[in-house]
């Protein structure tokens, strides 16, 4: 087990976090601060207060911070059996690291090749699906937003929900019996005399993506959708008077503005794609390389969870990392995101 | 450069609905031309039609000579400045002027050199790299211009541009918008149902009702020889005395009202016996000097002190309610209310118009 200095440090990290936090808003209240409005515990009454803070605290503490630091120092012991852990071998390591690059705990000979293309073609793919999704999205919804009236977008709402009542894992499979070399698509191409022999799309993935690009259509959707459907028609019209072509309105009116709709469904879809776990499981080929998956067989098929720890966050840290830098690119900052 | 504009018996339906009703207008270069009406008199639906944003269901719109038909907003040479003047608010003040000369390709020195050109011009100097979120109510108006100008109109559409100003702010720019006209000398057709920026702006008012023009004319003729009751009714105060006309004598008529026989100019096709109403200016009227015979009675109800001027507000024998304005000299001071005023008027300042059946 955990050394037990460690432990109480990283139970006791949040907690220091916290209490400076108390002690700032201390201070900022004897500084004058705000006089007039009342406070958050006069605004709420004490009892209701105390619960909104403490359900909050255990919400973002317990279901939040404690798992994922507990994972951040799991990742960095060796895979031992329980009744050696916190026992002399019990030490801190690189190994779980080392392993991710270099296929070894040991040496640093080779490239772990398996692993490193799996991980750089999840975040590559997420990346052409979340463009991929933004492409079928931004039409559909500045036409629902700006052109259609109150009763098309209803129906094309309901249109675009009903299919998401359908559990995940069905639609997967549902995908897989459309695409698979003896599915409907393949069976309508060859009948129509389009192809000879049928097309092996989950082999080659193209199920796999053709799904990820499904699963994730309405969360690139709605923000986009609540982005531009803010904007003022007059503005559209402003701009189309002025002499703008189609594209030129899109490009500098309507995009610039839906920026932050644009940013917020692009991380959500490329942070859940590169994280999916059942559409790789259904979808994928024998060949498939995603990294999910190997995260999961980590934990569940080699038993090793500090490995499956390391490689959890370091795909949790470089989707951070990518898409903290996207959206420097693209001057978003995270303020604009959730309003 | 400016142009005509030529709307040849124009007609809109939406659906069901007839929005402007076979309008016929002739636009002159370089005329400040306003269009006055109530709300939902289709006085904005035109001008979305000479725009380009609306097709006519019949007729044409011609600017300059040419038939828009098929012709996008985007390629017409006006410009329209919206109610809500819809700048961008994600581009400075320059870059919001410069907006359409980028779209024609412009480069970006000279779009910045004509955005500060057209910022004097609007009184906005040196204040291109100002954000929107940071002007004031007026100065946006001024943007709102300039950004309509950049692209070198021969037609500038306003849409009720200066709704959202107070009243201080309104008048100074109703001003300002004139001169701005003047300088730049193209055509201006401005929306609005305020008669008086129409009156001190244009230099010829259509007025619409109902989704039809009731009259043409300069700011004078159409507050002084109104052509039928709505006009009279809309444009300035008036008090409207409905009765039967009694005898026509040349060009005065007498009509026989609850309030006693009344004179006054006759307007074109009244007929003796015809329902017809009396419209008296507040101005027109005024208390009978001693020994004068009244034209009628009211009763005082109370007055509103407007400075240079004095509004009367009274209500005649038949229950009607009725203003009059007197000048700073009247003799009001002693009126208690319920008191009997007795008034006169010259035949000349009254004008009686023919009730139409079906209006």
């Amino acid at each position: 087990m955990t050394h037990p200095f460690t432990a109480a440090l990283i139970f006791a990290l949040p907690l220091l976090v916290i209490l400076a936090f108390v002690v700032m808003a201390l201070i900022e209240k004897r500084r004058g601060g705000n006089v007039g409005a009342p406070g958050f515990f006069q605004r709420n009454g004490t009892p209701v207060a105390i619960f909104l803070i403490a359900a909050t605290a255990f919400w973002a503490l317990v279901l939040i911070v404690f798992p994922q630091l507990y994972m951040v120092d799991y990742s960095f012991h060796p895979k031992l059996p329980e009744l050696k852990r916190g026992g002399p071998e019990d030490h801190y390591t690189l190994e779980n690291y080392r392993y991710f690059l270099f296929g070894s705990t040991q040496n640093t000979d080779h490239w772990n090749t398996t692993h490193l293309n799996a991980f750089w073609i999840t975040i590559f793919v997420s990346t052409v699906i979340t463009i991929v999704n933004f492409a079928i999205c931004y039409p559909l919804a500045y036409f629902m937003a700006q052109v259609a009236k109150a009763p098309t977008v209803l129906k094309l709402m309901v249109l675009l929900v009903i299919p998401y009542w359908i559990n995940e894992i069905l639609r997967a499979f549902a995908f897989r019996i459309l695409l698979g070399t003896g599915g409907l698509l393949n069976n309508v191409a060859i009948a129509l005399g389009l192809i000879q022999e049928p097309i092996d799309f989950i082999g080659h993935d193209i199920a796999l993506y053709a799904g990820l690009t499904y699963a994730y259509l309405l969360i690139m959707m709605f923000p986009l959708y609540n982005a531009i459907e803010s904007l003022d028609h007059n503005q559209i019209e402003a701009a189309r008077d002025l002499g703008a072509p189609w594209w030129h309105i899109h490009l500098f009116i309507v995009m610039p503005f839906a920026k932050p709709g644009i940013a917020s469904g692009a991380t959500l879809v490329f942070m859940l794609c590169a994280g999916a776990l059942a559409a790789p499981l259904v979808l994928g080929g024998p060949k498939t390389l995603w990294f999910t998956p190997i995260v999961y067989d980590r934990f569940f098929q080699a038993f090793n969870w500090p490995q499956g720890a390391a490689y959890a966050i370091i795909l949790l840290l470089t989707c951070m990392a990518f898409v903290s830098l996207v959206m420097r690119l693209f001057k978003v900052n995270l303020s604009e995101i959730t309003r | 450069m400016s142009a005509d504009i030529e709307l040849d018996r124009v007609t809109i339906r939406f659906g069901e609905f007839t929005a402007v009703k076979d309008v016929s207008l002739r636009i002159n270069g370089g005329e400040f031309f306003s269009i006055l009406g109530p709300s939902g008199c289709g006085k904005t639906t035109l001008l979305r039609t000479i725009s380009g944003f609306l097709e006519p269901t019949e007729g044409a719109v011609r600017i300059a000579g040419h038939d828009m038909a098929g012709i996008g907003s985007n390629k017409r040479p006006t410009a329209l400045i919206f109610q809500n003047l819809a700048l961008f608010p994600l581009m400075s003040v320059a870059e919001n002027i410069g907006y359409g000369l980028r779209v024609r390709g412009v480069p970006k020195a000279e779009r910045r050199r004509k955005a500060d050109e057209l910022l004097r011009l609007v009184a906005l100097p040196d204040q291109g790299d100002k954000r929107i979120g940071e002007l004031s109510g007026g100065q946006k108006q001024r943007v709102a211009v300039a950004r309509a100008l950049a692209v070198e109109p021969k037609v500038l559409l306003l849409d009720e541009p200066l709704s959202a100003l107070d009243l201080r702010l309104r008048q100074h720019m109703r001003a300002e918008l004139r001169a701005i006209q003047k300088r730049v000398g193209i055509t201006f057709i401005y929306i609005t149902h305020d008669q008086g920026e129409a009156l001190t702006m244009s230099d010829r008012i259509a007025v619409m009702n109902a989704g039809h023009v009731e009259q043409v004319g300069d700011g004078r003729s159409v507050y002084d020889r109104p052509a039928t009751p709505f006009v009279a009714s809309f444009v300035g105060e008036n008090n409207g005395v409905s009765g039967l006309v009694e005898s026509i004598d040349g060009e005065m008529a007498t009509l026989d009202t609850p309030l006693g026989r009344l004179k006054g100019r006759g307007g074109a096709g009244l007929k003796p016996g015809d329902p017809a109403t009396i419209f008296l200016r507040p101005e027109a009227l005024r208390l009978c000097a001693p020994g004068e015979t009244p034209d009628l009675t009211a009763e005082f109800v109370n007055s509103a002190f407007e400075g240079n001027f004095t509004f009367v507000f009274l209500r005649a024998a038949s229950g009607q309610a009725m203003t009059m304005s007197v000048g700073r000299d009247a003799d009001i001071g002693a009126l208690a209310p319920g008191a009997s005023v007795a008034l006169a008027f010259d035949s000349a300042d009254a004008l009686a118009l023919p009730v139409r059946h079906n209006a």
